[in-house]
């Protein structure tokens, strides 16, 4: 999938990698697409628990070498 | 839709009890949210620029986690507050848990709104230039003037 801009979260605990991904998506654009790679498994619910709180599109969530990979499209 | 607001009242001043008020209130903002955190009585410990002495103890925790059980008597000697605080940063860092201090900035950066409670600052004789700025100063009515109408209360 195409992504327009990476975020790594790997070895980051609760709160940061919700934290940062918020942070991370201030500069992109309405449609863009955010990855984030994260280590912490918490975040599975959390980036999922934070689209449907924002209103962002989380467009996949995916697990790659350890990691979770998710695509968090900007609203 | 309008935004939600979110308040907390931090009482608290050891390490352990100083992260749930900055964790909820930084997630709380990357949400959307309205966030103000009111801290009061040993709360405003998390204030300070420096949290050097924002400590946790073993004494009178017994639901800590120790790597060895510790009788009472051991806990009461000089030097293992200073031991547990070390061990518990250490260990804090190891599992990627951010600083107090990221997350307090973390916070400021995403507007989270720090009032410090006047009578405690008084009652303690703190001085205001060892805190960090922005903070404001306010008593118990202006709190309630932002947490009548929050969606979330929360009294840490």
């Amino acid at each position: 999938m195409n992504f327009d801009k990476e975020f790594n979260a790997s070895g980051m605990s609760c709160p940061l990698p919700i934290v940062k991904t918020k942070k991370a998506l201030v500069d992109m654009a309405s449609g863009q697409v955010l990855k984030v790679i994260a280590t912490d498994s918490g975040a599975v619910k959390d980036m999922q628990a934070f689209a449907d709180q924002t209103g962002n599109t989380l467009l996949s969530t995916s697990e790659e070498g350890g990691a979770y990979v998710f695509m968090m499209q900007k609203k | 839709m309008t935004t939600k607001k979110m308040a907390i009242i931090a009482t608290k001043g050891t390490l352990d009890m100083a992260y749930p008020p900055f964790i909820l209130a930084s997630t709380a903002a990357a949400l959307g949210y309205d966030v103000q955190i009111f801290f009061t009585f040993y709360g405003l410990q998390l204030l300070r620029k420096d949290l050097s002495n924002v400590m946790i103890s073993p004494l009178a925790n017994p639901a800590m986690p120790m790597p060895i059980p510790m009788p009472v008597m051991v806990q009461m000697l000089p030097g293992m507050e200073s031991m547990a605080t070390m061990m518990m940063k250490q260990k804090l860092k190891k599992h990627g848990v951010a600083s107090l201090e990221e997350l307090r900035d973390l916070c400021l950066e995403a507007d989270v709104k720090f009032v410090a409670c006047q009578l405690t600052v008084d009652l303690f004789e703190f001085d205001k230039s060892e805190f960090i700025e922005p903070v404001e100063y306010a008593g118990a009515a202006a709190f309630f003037g932002f947490a009548g109408e929050t969606d979330i209360c929360l009294f840490v």
